[in-house]
């Protein structure tokens, strides 16, 4: 690790200060992707600006038929609120099946999609959900919030504050993890909302995305048969040691289906 | 008998410590002024190294020193010599190039040392070595055996022409062709075995210091035989005396092979540290582990097995190529020979074996002695192809295997591939595992495991291995270059409590335990006035070390030797303080008594009169109880058993789950059952690694290492495992004290061939390559549709 000047701001206001003055700075969330990264002397940043103590970016609430979880709310937090489990159960499903414990009391909501990770899981929900990203500038529909791998849509000096879900009539997500580093190589967030059934694939491909096809087909009957014949495309899926693209377009399937089956 | 001696289960003495995070690992230690060296790698797999220009990293900050291999080579310093010399078929020495400790002239590996740098913290060393400027010149790398030896391929040194380190053979070829002649039916299959990276959990560690005013060097090091290295570091490599030379090896966590070799970076430090005259330290990361310790396996086996009508086997014929990496490790040369090859008959009466063996140069690690050693590998042959002709022959595998065993009244036993095992029972292990493995309940539980859509197969493996090496002549006319018997000194003090001061090295075995046992047991004792030293070469006599599952059945035979020892001097001393004949004197229960009488001295008693010889026969006999061993072997043991995995196959994802797993072992004699359990659990849990979770893969071009995380490779968790089911049966080792056998390498030898057989059992196949991934399993499934890898 190189050396680097440390803030621990405890206001959002102090944090974009921070980093507006820095000449190469960082800003950590959890820590879980920029720490190993720094460890490896694969980043040199100037300044970390670590928003661990900003009290604003934190928690989880209810609006309405929303659930706004703060930017800084850890995968743990998530996995175990009452107001996630009741509303969205699906959600705390998956930030229960992030990781490790370690992972899951350091890593956070925010952290995990502005990394955009191909392989995280947060993604998906974010756009099967249908979720806004709020950030201390806008209002991001969490479908144009992810725009390539590890790419946003932020801006220079935007920080994303929280994101707001709304509770869907049905939704399950089903991984399939990479044997070595249990990251999902295909992860199927299938749900059924007010403004239609949306299917996001992560693990896949560069980015999470939906799968039309199998949407158009859940509108019409939302049962597992109903994807049954779909054959997904392994174009422009990823490949590496662990998994082809052509086993990514099984997988996708596969996991569509239980997911589907999930949902009950 | 004591209530803590031979066959208890006593809770482990050591893991006070461990739990507590109060153990002393080589990192743990810091000595006065010490610098830490950081060591500059090659990034290529294989390259010219033209010139190394240290200029800039010179005036880094705290920069103390910065050396290549060019500066030891000046200094005399040797290669790391390789302990084992193998002869190839046509009686010619195997191909040994030099191995420098920091490379001249050629890099053969990514991670191949070029450069230390010491300074005074680890992350200045770290920023020096950015500023090192290497001039490469990269060449084309070789990193597969079935590639490197085909014409036009990268040569790896002009003194091994085609790679080949050597062309070997064991066995009667003639005898092992006219079996073939004869046979019924042939049963050919292919294999390989995958390379895996050791990773103990305990990164590697050195620390060098040189005591100018006395002349001593010392080095602290995570090592599973501290004397072997003090031996090939001395007298090979640093051209030091043993006088001046210690060698510290403390707590070491974990080790599975990876730490008995002599590694570049203790010479590294011990040189340095006497160079620039103050103390240094190398600690390995992960990631350097990855690409520095010494890897496992990785063997390509063509093999054909010759029966009669009834499934007898006639003739095994096996061939392979065995990867030796970039240079050649420690051991190297005898893992894929005589610990392997002579393994082959297995379990089983085979008349005729031929084996021939190639090991080859390549672009990787160097590749040397992991859990098992040779018997994994001998053991994945054997069985996969005895469960392949059972299949092809019709015959049950249980029923084939006990046509073929061993018969019960035939020990000792003479292989024809130069082993003569002393003791088993194979039909009662088999028996063993399964009941209780509920074997002939399968087929209820496959049509159980159908109706949920699944795939279940049930697979076996015997196994037999050769442990407690190793008697010292023997290994020696089969070109080891060092002794492999051991040695306990056996310190009683005036008070009565001991302290054993043993050869065997622990690094998670439990010795502390499992020897105050055997003290315990034979003197009265209680495990608590029993303290086991062992780790260092200045408080042990000698000592050749822990691997190969040795260290009960020879270092415990040399404590046993000693013991002896203090109990007949004893004798002598209770005869004297009695006034009766040594020859009445019996010693039982920690008390020395007059036979039929009430007579009666302590161990305690006879101790302090040892010790305080007031009234003592001192004219015949010497005061103080204090006696030394060393035991050689007369023979290997031969532990053995039965492994039965079931798998539950999900054919839509290709996820194969180990739904059960029983393991029968016959390891003789147990000292302490609950950690033999242990030992067979993780033995298990690095066996069924193998199989379903562990490969190393480089890329076959460039040569880079493609699995140097955990990202990438797949270490086993405790819940890709299910509870197993372990039994013990027991028949003793005929020629050593205790009658044990060995069971540290148990599991890992094993499981792979049954997990394998079990999977190809549910899918109808005969082969499938390590580890079974689940991508793998859905393309065997699915053998149409080709994966883009």
């Amino acid at each position: 690790m190189y050396n680097f000047e440390y803030h621990e701001p405890s206001s959002l206001a102090d944090a974009l200060s921070a980093i507006g003055s820095a000449e190469d700075g960082k800003l950590m969330a959890g820590g879980m992707t920029l720490i190993p990264t720094l460890k490896q002397r694969l980043a040199q940043p100037s300044d970390i600006v670590d928003l661990a103590k900003i009290a604003e970016l934190k928690g989880i609430k209810r609006e309405g038929n929303s659930v706004v979880i703060g930017a800084m709310t850890r995968h743990g937090e998530v996995a175990t609120s009452d107001v996630v489990k009741s509303a969205i159960p699906a959600l705390a499903d998956l930030a229960g099946n992030i990781g490790d414990p370690q992972v899951r009391n350091r890593g956070t909501i925010g952290g995990s999609i502005c990394n955009n990770d191909p392989a995280a899981d947060y993604p998906s929900a974010v756009v099967a959900l249908g979720a806004t990203v709020i950030t201390n500038k806008r209002r991001i529909a969490g479908e144009d919030f992810f725009t390539g791998m590890f790419e946003t849509a932020l801006e220079p000096g935007e920080v994303v504050t929280a994101v707001s879900f709304p509770a869907p009539e049905k939704a399950a997500y089903m991984k399939f993890r990479n044997p070595a580093s249990r990251y999902a190589i295909v992860g199927v967030f299938v749900a059924k909302t007010s403004g239609g059934v949306r299917v996001a694939v992560t693990g896949a491909g560069a980015c999470v995305f939906r799968q039309n096809e199998m949407e158009a087909a859940l509108e019409k009957s939302f049962t597992p048969d109903a994807i049954k014949g779909i054959e997904v495309s392994a174009d422009g899926l990823n490949a590496d040691i662990h998994a082809g693209a052509d086993y990514r377009a099984h997988l996708i399937g596969v996991m569509a289906k239980r997911a589907i089956a999930a949902c009950g | 008998m004591s209530a803590q001696g031979i066959g208890e289960p006593v809770r482990r003495k050591e893991d006070f410590r461990f739990l507590t995070g109060q153990g002393t690992y080589t990192d743990d230690m810091n000595r006065p002024g010490q610098l830490y060296a950081y060591i500059l790698r090659s990034p290529h797999a294989h390259a010219e190294l033209n010139g190394i220009d240290i200029s800039k990293a010179q005036a880094g900050p705290g920069v103390e020193a910065i050396f290549s291999g060019k500066d030891m080579e000046a200094d005399g310093v040797g290669g790391l010599p390789c302990g084992w010399l193998i002869h190839s078929k046509d009686g010619s020495p195997m191909n040994e190039p030099p191995h420098p400790p920091l490379a001249v002239g050629r890099v053969r590996h990514v991670g191949d040392s070029v450069a230390v740098i010491i300074a005074a913290t680890r992350e200045q060393a770290k920023d020096a070595a950015e500023l090192i400027k290497v001039d490469y010149k990269e060449l084309p790398a070789v990193v597969a055996v079935e590639d490197a030896t085909k014409a036009g391929k990268p040569q790896l040194f002009d003194a091994a022409p085609n790679n080949l380190c050597y062309d070997w053979h064991l066995g009667d070829k003639a005898a092992t062709e006219a079996a073939f002649a004869k046979a019924h039916h042939v049963t050919k299959i292919d294999l390989v075995n995958n390379r895996l990276v050791p990773n103990a959990m305990e990164p590697r560690s050195a620390i060098g210091e040189y005591d100018r005013a006395t002349g001593l060097h010392t080095l602290y090091t995570t090592s599973q035989n501290p004397h072997v290295i003090r031996l090939l570091m001395g007298a090979f490599v640093l051209h030091l005396p043993e006088h001046k030379l210690r060698v510290v090896a403390p707590d070491v966590g974990g080790g599975f092979g990876s730490k008995i070799f002599h590694y570049a970076e203790e010479a590294i430090v011990t040189w340095a540290a006497a160079k620039i005259q103050k103390p240094v330290k190398w600690t390995s990361d992960r990631s350097e582990a990855f690409i520095t310790d010494a890897h496992g396996r990785d063997h390509v086996t063509h093999a054909e097995l010759a029966m009669d009508k009834d499934g007898k086997f006639l003739g095994l014929h096996v061939q392979t190529l065995a990867n030796m990496g970039a240079y050649l490790s420690t051991f190297s040369s005898c893992v894929p020979t005589y610990l392997y090859a002579t393994l082959l008959a297995g379990t089983y009466t085979t008349p005729a074996i031929y084996a021939e063996v190639k090991a080859i140069f390549t672009n990787t690690v160097p590749v040397d002695a992991y859990r098992g050693a040779g018997r994994p590998e001998a053991t994945y042959v054997v069985e996969r192809i005895v469960e392949t002709a059972a299949r092809e022959m019709g015959i049950d595998p249980a029923e084939l295997r006990r046509r073929n065993f061993v018969p019960r009244d035939a020990y000792p036993y003479q292989t024809p591939v130069a082993l003569q095992y002393d003791s088993g029972d194979y039909f009662e292990t088999l028996d063993m595992a399964l009941k209780a493995s509920d074997y002939l309940g399968f087929p209820g539980r496959r049509d159980e495991a159908a109706k949920r859509g699944k795939i279940r197969g049930i697979g076996m493996a015997t196994y037999i291995e050769a442990c407690g090496i190793a008697p010292s002549a023997v290994v020696g006319s089969l070109g080891a270059r060092a002794a492999l018997y051991e040695t306990a000194q056996v310190r009683v003090h005036p008070t009565g409590s001991v302290s054993v001061f043993t050869g065997s090295h622990q690094h998670g075995q439990g010795h502390e335990t499992t020897f105050a046992q055997i003290v315990a047991d034979k003197l009265g004792l209680t495990v608590d006035q029993v303290d086991i030293v062992h780790g260092d070469t200045d408080k042990i006599p000698f000592g050749l070390g822990t691997y190969g599952s040795r260290s009960l059945a020879v270092g415990g035979s040399a404590l046993v030797m000693s013991l002896d020892k203090v109990i007949a001097k004893g004798k002598k001393i209770a005869a004297h303080l009695l006034e009766a004949s040594e020859a009445d004197i019996e010693f039982k229960d920690g008390k020395y008594t007059v036979a039929g009488t009430d007579k009666a001295k302590t161990f305690g008693e006879i101790a302090m009169t040892a010790y305080v010889p007031h009234n003592y026969p001192i004219e015949e006999l010497e005061p103080g109880l204090d006696e030394t061993s060393f035991y050689d072997p007369k023979n290997f043991t031969f532990p053995s058993g039965c492994h039965i995995a079931e798998v539950e196959i999900d054919p839509e994802t290709g996820v194969v789950k180990l739904v059960n797993f029983t393991a029968a072992d016959d390891f003789g004699r147990i000292v302490n059952p609950m950690i033999v359990e242990g030992q067979v659990h993780g033995g298990l849990a690095q066996g069924i690694g193998q199989a379903l979770h562990e490969g190393c893969i480089y890329d076959r071009e460039s040569g880079q290492l493609l699995t140097g995380s955990y990202m990438d490779y797949d270490m086993p968790r405790a819940d890709d495992l299910p509870n197993f089911q372990v039994a013990t049966n027991v028949t003793l080792c005929t020629h050593n004290p205790l009658g044990v056998k060995g069971c540290g390498e148990a599991g890992a030898i094993g499981a792979p061939a049954a997990v394998m057989n079990a999977i190809t059992h549910a899918l109808g196949i005969k082969d499938l390559l390590m580890p079974a991934t689940p991508q793998r399993v859905w393309q065997a499934i699915n053998p149409m549709r080709q994966a883009a890898e």
